[in-house]
């Protein structure tokens, strides 16, 4: 724990360079050995896939090169993108709806889920069983059914919700999506953070207890810090899964970026709608990939040496 | 083997194959959705019945050949054709441009309105994109109706549903303020117990342009043949009476359209 705190204080880094006492070894020489072989296979075929799709989309809007003789240029490009030109922009507000829904329920997930840890750890029978049975539901059910068991069956129970007056909430679909969403993130939010929490070891609450630090100061800021570094990991794969389990939206009437995709195709049977579908949502999981890659090193830049 | 060998078995090879291709097609695969009553869906006993289903029969017995029926997802249905899972459709499918891009259909076999469904105590009685502005319509996503839906009242908000039993739910619970969808379809629901929560206002007229040429067979291209006795097996029910008695047992009105 010595190097933490120093790399905390920060001036303590040591400036000057170490002397090298050995040249560095000769770079190994590069042979065709089995696993490069089978490698460059693979890498190959991944290659050619992309290319694959490249080709099929240009394809898909009779992308062509033109020689002509006269003009500036001796080449000009001409494309029939009668399909972007038509489901384009649908396909943009399908990615914004896919954004917003997953973003605000990841929002009120963890908002909900930080509550819910505290109930899921404490010693109370009554608290700790409310949150389980809670956790035990959202995380044993698929969230299919429970989009639909939520917004399907608010409307069998309009009478009774009219009269607490909670109807013109469960009347919009996109109020559904997202209460539904944000229960079942939650559930698994919640198993990470007590997970992350009760990682850390105890001897840290109790040397915190010895120096006389609050017990709310100490998770705020020695076992929240620790946690967050372990759970980061497992709160990306749940955006990832988030972001794709979205994609049952559509069932309930909100327009996201597969439902978007289903629409295109239901009405041109074209396949790239699906290929497009695809590259945005590799779009979306691999930005969030290296915003996590830059939150980890940010995280841990103390444990950097 | 000699040359004139090989051509020999070459040329045999082509007369055998052309020979099985003009024998009768005595067996057919017939595709539907299952989930669009009255004109397709699954009985109470399980089996797939409905107006689509009883005109295929009639079509298949006038054709004498047999005929099995598979169900099939909406979304994959032309997919499912084009890729040889099934040789025909008959799932209440218009024939509209984008259709006809991918396949080819029979003569129409039947052709009902657009028509919209409002709760028995809506204020709305006309079906004018005046009368419905700012509200919100219900319509099965993939279907013409739909397009109709988007079409016609772009003043209005179109829910789009995966099928037409969760618009009816919806219908039912009050979310929607009315429902787009086939003469026949909104007809059977409101007549059955679950559509008693509703009333039609009326229909739109048949727009070519929108709702295609009625709705027909679908076949793979270039199997002219068989779409050709569809067309004919089609003309012929209608002469000899069994499209009447079929259409009866489901309709007030004649569906055949013209």
């Amino acid at each position: 724990m010595s190097n933490l705190s120093l790399g905390a204080a920060g001036s303590f880094v040591q400036n000057q360079t170490i002397e090298a006492k050995a040249p560095p070894p000769p770079p190994k020489s590069r042979d065709w050995t089995l696993t490069r072989v089978a490698g460059t296979t693979w890498l190959t075929f991944w290659i050619l896939g992309g290319l694959g799709i490249v080709w099929f989309l240009l394809n898909s809007n009779h992308v062509a090169l033109v020689f002509q003789d006269d003009g500036f240029l001796p080449v000009s490009i001409t494309h029939n993108a009668k399909f972007l030109v038509k489901y384009g922009e649908k396909f943009v507000s399908g990615f914004l709806i896919t954004l917003k829904l997953v973003g605000l329920s990841m929002l009120l997930g963890v908002l909900l889920s930080i509550p819910m840890t505290f109930m899921r750890m404490s010693k109370s029978r009554i608290l700790g069983g409310i949150a389980y049975a809670y956790i035990y539901f959202f995380r044993g059910t698929p969230l299919l059914a429970q989009v639909f068991l939520i917004y399907y069956g608010a409307g069998t129970f309009r009478i009774p919700l009219q009269s607490i007056d909670v109807w013109w909430f469960f009347r919009d679909a996109w109020n559904c999506a997202v209460l539904a969403f944000t229960l079942n993130t939650a559930a698994y939010q919640v198993e990470i953070l007590r997970g992350s929490i009760q990682n850390v070891a105890k001897g840290q609450w109790e040397a915190a207890a010895a120096l006389g630090i609050p017990k709310w100061l100490t998770f705020w800021k020695i076992i929240l810090p620790q946690a967050l570094i372990v759970s980061l990991r497992p709160y990306g794969n749940e955006i990832i899964l988030m972001i794709k389990g979205s994609a049952i939206v559509a069932i309930i009437t909100i327009f996201d970026l597969m439902g978007e995709t289903r629409r295109a195709f239901s009405r041109t049977y074209d396949f790239q709608a699906y290929v497009w579908a695809a590259i945005a949502y590799l779009v979306m999981v691999e930005t969030l990939r290296r915003l996590w890659d830059r939150i980890e090193a940010r995280l841990t830049r103390h444990l950097k040496r | 083997m000699s040359f004139s060998r090989m051509a020999l078995a070459a040329i045999l090879t082509l007369t055998a194959t052309s020979a099985l291709q003009a024998t009768e097609i005595t067996k057919l695969r017939v595709a539907t959705e299952g989930a669009y009553p009255p004109f397709n869906y699954t009985g109470p006993d399980g089996v797939l019945t409905g107006f689509d289903v009883e005109i295929g029969n009639a079509l298949c017995a006038e054709m004498k050949v047999e005929c099995e029926w598979g169900t099939q997802e909406w979304d994959g249905m032309i997919p499912g054709l084009v890729a040889g899972k099934y040789d025909a459709i008959i799932a209440s499918m218009s024939i509209t441009e984008e259709r006809l891009e991918r396949i080819s259909f029979s003569r129409s076999y039947y052709n009902t309105p657009s028509t919209v469904a409002v709760s028995k105590d809506s204020p709305i009685s006309e079906i004018t994109p005046e009368a419905l502005t700012g509200l919100l319509i219900g319509a099965q996503g993939g279907t013409t109706h739909s397009v109709v839906a988007e079409e016609v009242y772009s003043e209005s908000d179109v829910s789009l549903y995966p099928t037409s039993e969760e618009y009816k739910l919806d219908m039912e619970s009050g979310r929607l303020d009315a429902v787009i969808d086939d003469l026949g379809v909104l007809q059977s629901w409101i007549n059955s117990d679950a559509g008693a929560c509703c009333k039609i206002i009326g229909s739109l007229p048949i727009q070519p342009e929108l709702h295609g040429q009625g709705i027909g067979v679908g076949v793979r291209k270039g199997q002219d043949e068989l779409k050709g006795r569809f067309s004919n097996a089609i003309h012929a029910i209608r002469e000899n009476g069994t499209y009447k008695k079929i259409n009866d047992k489901y309709f007030s009105q004649d569906a055949f359209g013209e």
